[in-house]
């Protein structure tokens, strides 16, 4: 108990990474996400398969290789990061989650009505207006809730970047822990509830508009 | 595929069978281009010089067979993990389950739902290190712990929804043939939720085996670990071949067991009588964990046999 809260700056400034770390590659990952889910539902065929390839691939590797990937191997073929602990960490966890985004827009396209897009293209709208004027604002609708699932997802992946040179959460548990191996329970649990400070509100907001969203359907 | 999404554009008329055709040239060309381009830089920085024969006449006096037999050693290591903790974390989940749902005390099944929220909300990384350094354990039982207490939870999850997915008359049938509620769920419902959600739980295992490669990071002598010190002995000039026969075994093992759970969706939807409700299709999504809690959220009351309708 005593080194948790004598080391709390060392977790805080951990937490603040663990944050920032889900914050940048959250947005990244939704822009990319829903870049390929309109690949993937697209009248063109080579985006198409290019977007299923991409989350097929994506989906079947480790986090774990993803990271590995951009921490070695990128810097022998030319794709050299500014520095070591953020910015790969914060492309491999984009990609990555992009394409979980990805399906879950897809399944929420899925679910908007058959006749909301037929609607639309019997009024003349053309792929482009059908979908970024009918079908996507609603699609987005009934996606909140597993996206937000996606999100919580993506707050714990970035654990993995104490793997991979960058000050987060389980960096913090780990150098404690080795340093107080007897108050090893406390700090885990004081570690847990930082998580659950970031995990807990996303959960409670999407279950709101989980209940917002069957009201308007 | 192109079924579903084809709502969104009409068949395609002269003009736009023209403009397809021009539109799939062009991409098609795009794609190659960049991937020439890709693969011209690469060739620029003389990836594709002699470095490859790591895979088959490795330097430093050492035989193909050693790269490979390392390798290989690798792959088990990573399928050791996955199949101790697999069935640990299934039987685990199933029990929280059954407890959930069978348990009259209360604290009992509450004290459960806590335990599989925690565990579900936490990193499995996290749990690794707890293992690994406060209970001082080996690494591949940290990696197996990490595995099971995450596993079991969503597996619980999985298998909840499940449970509230099945029709009411199961649990009253059961219940009014004078077995108890833990044996209703033992005999009568558990076989039946298992049985809505095996693709759901597939696609969970799915999960667990790529999480084995959090190994890497407690230090257990997985396959990434070895790709690593393969590298550290032959040197960064060999990394990427070593890292690409690395990769393409995660992929092809994860593609694999993945085509067994959509499979297995495509056998459950064809039977006849296998429940109605198909809430696994969407748990293919995501590894199951979302999908099957937004399942949960839908169900009814957990917990004792309750008359009211």
């Amino acid at each position: 108990m005593g080194t948790f809260i004598e080391e709390f700056g060392a977790v805080w400034g951990g937490f603040l990474g663990t944050l920032s770390l889900t914050a940048v590659s959250g947005v990244l990952a939704l822009v990319l996400g829903t870049l390929v889910a309109v690949m993937r539902v697209s009248p063109v065929g080579p985006l198409r398969t290019f977007g299923t390839v991409y989350v097929e691939l994506v989906r079947n590797t480790p986090l774990t290789l993803m990271f590995f990937f951009w921490v070695f191997v990128a810097p022998s073929i030319g794709l050299v990061f500014p520095d070591l602990g953020f910015w790969p960490a914060v492309v491999a966890l984009s990609l990555y989650t992009s394409a979980f985004v990805c399906e879950a827009l897809r399944s929420g396209v899925n679910a908007v009505s058959m006749g909301q897009a037929e609607a639309a293209r019997s009024v003349g709208l053309t792929f482009g207006q059908t979908l970024s004027q009918v079908v996507l604002p609603q699609a987005w609708r009934s996606a909140i809730p597993p996206l937000i699932s996606v999100l919580i997802a993506l707050t714990k992946n970035t654990s993995v970047a104490a793997g991979f040179a960058y000050v987060e959460l389980v960096t913090v548990q780990r150098t404690l822990m080795t340093a107080n191996p007897v108050d090893g329970l406390w700090i885990f649990f004081g570690i847990a509830l930082m998580y659950l400070a970031i995990t807990i509100p996303l959960g409670v907001l999407a279950g709101q508009v989980e209940r917002k969203v069957a009201i308007a359907r | 595929m192109s079924a579903e999404s084809s709502v969104l554009y009409d068949a395609p008329g002269p003009r736009a069978k023209r403009l397809d055709a021009i539109l799939n040239w062009v991409f098609t060309a795009v794609f190659v281009a960049g991937f020439a381009l890709a693969a011209y830089q690469m060739y620029q920085r003389g990836v594709f010089d002699d470095r490859w024969e790591v895979l088959w006449d490795p330097p430093k006096g050492q035989d193909a067979i050693d790269v490979w037999r390392s390798l290989f050693n690798g792959v088990v290591s990573t399928l050791k993990a996955a199949v101790i903790a697999a069935p640990i974390a299934l039987v685990i989940g199933g029990a929280i389950a059954i407890i959930r749902r069978g348990a009259r005390r209360r604290l009992l099944s509450g004290s459960s739902a806590v335990a599989t929220e925690i565990a579900r909300g936490l990193p499995v990384l996290m749990l690794m290190f707890l293992a690994k350094l406060f209970f001082g354990w080996s690494p591949l039982w940290s990696v197996v712990f990490g595995l099971v207490v995450y596993n079991a939870a969503v597996v619980a999850e999985i298998l909840r929804a499940g449970l509230a997915a099945l029709p009411r008359g199961q649990r009253e049938a059961g219940l009014s043939i004078g077995l108890s509620a833990m044996r209703t769920t033992v005999l009568i419902e558990l076989p039946q939720a298992v049985r809505i959600m095996l693709p759901a739980l597939v696609s969970q295992m799915v999960v667990l085996l790529k999480d084995t490669a959090l190994g890497y990071i407690v230090a257990y002598d997985e396959l990434l670990r070895v790709v690593k010190s393969n590298r550290d002995y032959f040197g960064d000039r060999y990394l990427i071949p070593l890292f690409l026969v690395g990769a393409l075994i995660y992929i092809i093992i994860n593609i694999a067991v993945s085509r067994l759970a959509v499979w297995l969706e495509g056998r459950m939807r064809r039977t006849p009588h296998a429940a109605k409700k198909d809430d696994g299709s969407a748990a293919m999504h995501d590894g199951g964990a979302e999908a099957a809690g937004i399942a949960a959220n839908t169900g009814g009351a957990a917990g004792g046999g309750d008359p009211g309708r």
